[in-house]
């Protein structure tokens, strides 16, 4: 068994606001993340996949429609977009990037084809020093 | 503990399948069935297991274990057209996944009965696509 892992970036904007709490709670917590404004990240986003080497092709996934899936399901959405107005799940959740790795990780795995290699984990980077990752079978409890 | 040591070495590869046709290989490969080579700057991860040593501190001698990356892998595979110098490449397809493979395979055997224990063989073949091997 291999893993292999494919990385991708996505940029968009968030504002972290959680509406049952009030603005000083909301500034406390979350910071100038909290600016209502927004900001914006160039998020980084490693898919892990593990399986068989398959023995003629030399391959344990098809890079090729794994990329076509992560564009379909996740970085089309993402990228260039406001989280919380432009991707649906954000609505009514909190787009930090806990929320935006169980999101991705969740979109895919309702996409993922049968007999594909394991989706192992996702690991988003929001910057170089915040990282967050979560296991391809993780239940999304967020909601 | 684990114990990462990283080196790397630069080598061309072509991603093909003889019975498959061109576009079945660009299909399957993307850019890399592309049968005149390409290369690629490899970034090798080689991590060990181990406790440290009660007098040196050490898990294992950093330079001992540079030696046999060296012997066992960079000299044998940099600068080299994997496909054609470097076997089991001449018969099998020098994918990510099958170089993470082989290399363990080549350090197995040096690093057997040393005070690491090889933990897992990580093969970048750019930094947007790597593979792990843990030995299964």
């Amino acid at each position: 068994m291999v893993r292999v892992t494919r990385r991708y970036a996505f940029a968009a904007s968030h504002r972290l606001h959680a509406p049952q709490l009030g603005p000083e709670e909301n500034q406390r917590i979350y910071g100038k993340c909290n600016n209502p404004f927004g900001h914006g990240h160039n998020y980084v986003l490693e898919v892990s996949v593990r399986g068989p080497v398959d023995v003629e092709t030399g391959r344990a996934v098809d890079l090729t429609l794994l990329d076509q899936l992560v564009q379909r399901v996740v970085l089309e959405p993402f990228d260039h977009r406001h989280l919380n107005t432009q991707v649906a799940e954000f609505a009514s959740l909190v787009p930090t990037t806990e929320n935006v790795a169980l999101v991705a990780e969740r979109r895919l795995r309702e996409q993922w084809p049968a007999g594909w290699p394991r989706l192992e984990k996702i690991r988003i980077a929001e910057t170089e020093r915040n990282i967050f990752e979560v296991d391809g079978c993780s239940q999304n409890e967020s909601r | 503990m684990l114990i990462t040591r990283k080196v790397e070495f630069s080598a061309s590869h072509v991603c093909a399948l003889p019975r498959l046709t061109a576009e079945e290989n660009r299909r399957l490969y993307g850019e890399a069935a592309n049968p005149h080579g390409h290369g690629h700057n490899y970034v090798i991860e080689v991590t060990l297991d181990g406790q440290p040593d009660p007098v040196t501190g050490m898990v294992i001698d950093l330079k001992e274990l540079k030696e046999i990356l060296n012997r066992e892998v960079v000299d044998p595979m940099d600068h080299r057209l994997l496909n054609r110098e470097v076997p089991p490449f001449d018969r099998v397809v020098p994918t990510v996944e099958n170089l993470a493979i082989e290399i363990w395979r080549r350090l197995e055997a040096p690093l057997s009965g040393g005070p690491g224990r090889l933990h897992r063989v990580r093969v970048y073949e750019t930094p947007d696509l790597f593979a792990d091997y843990f030995g299964e």
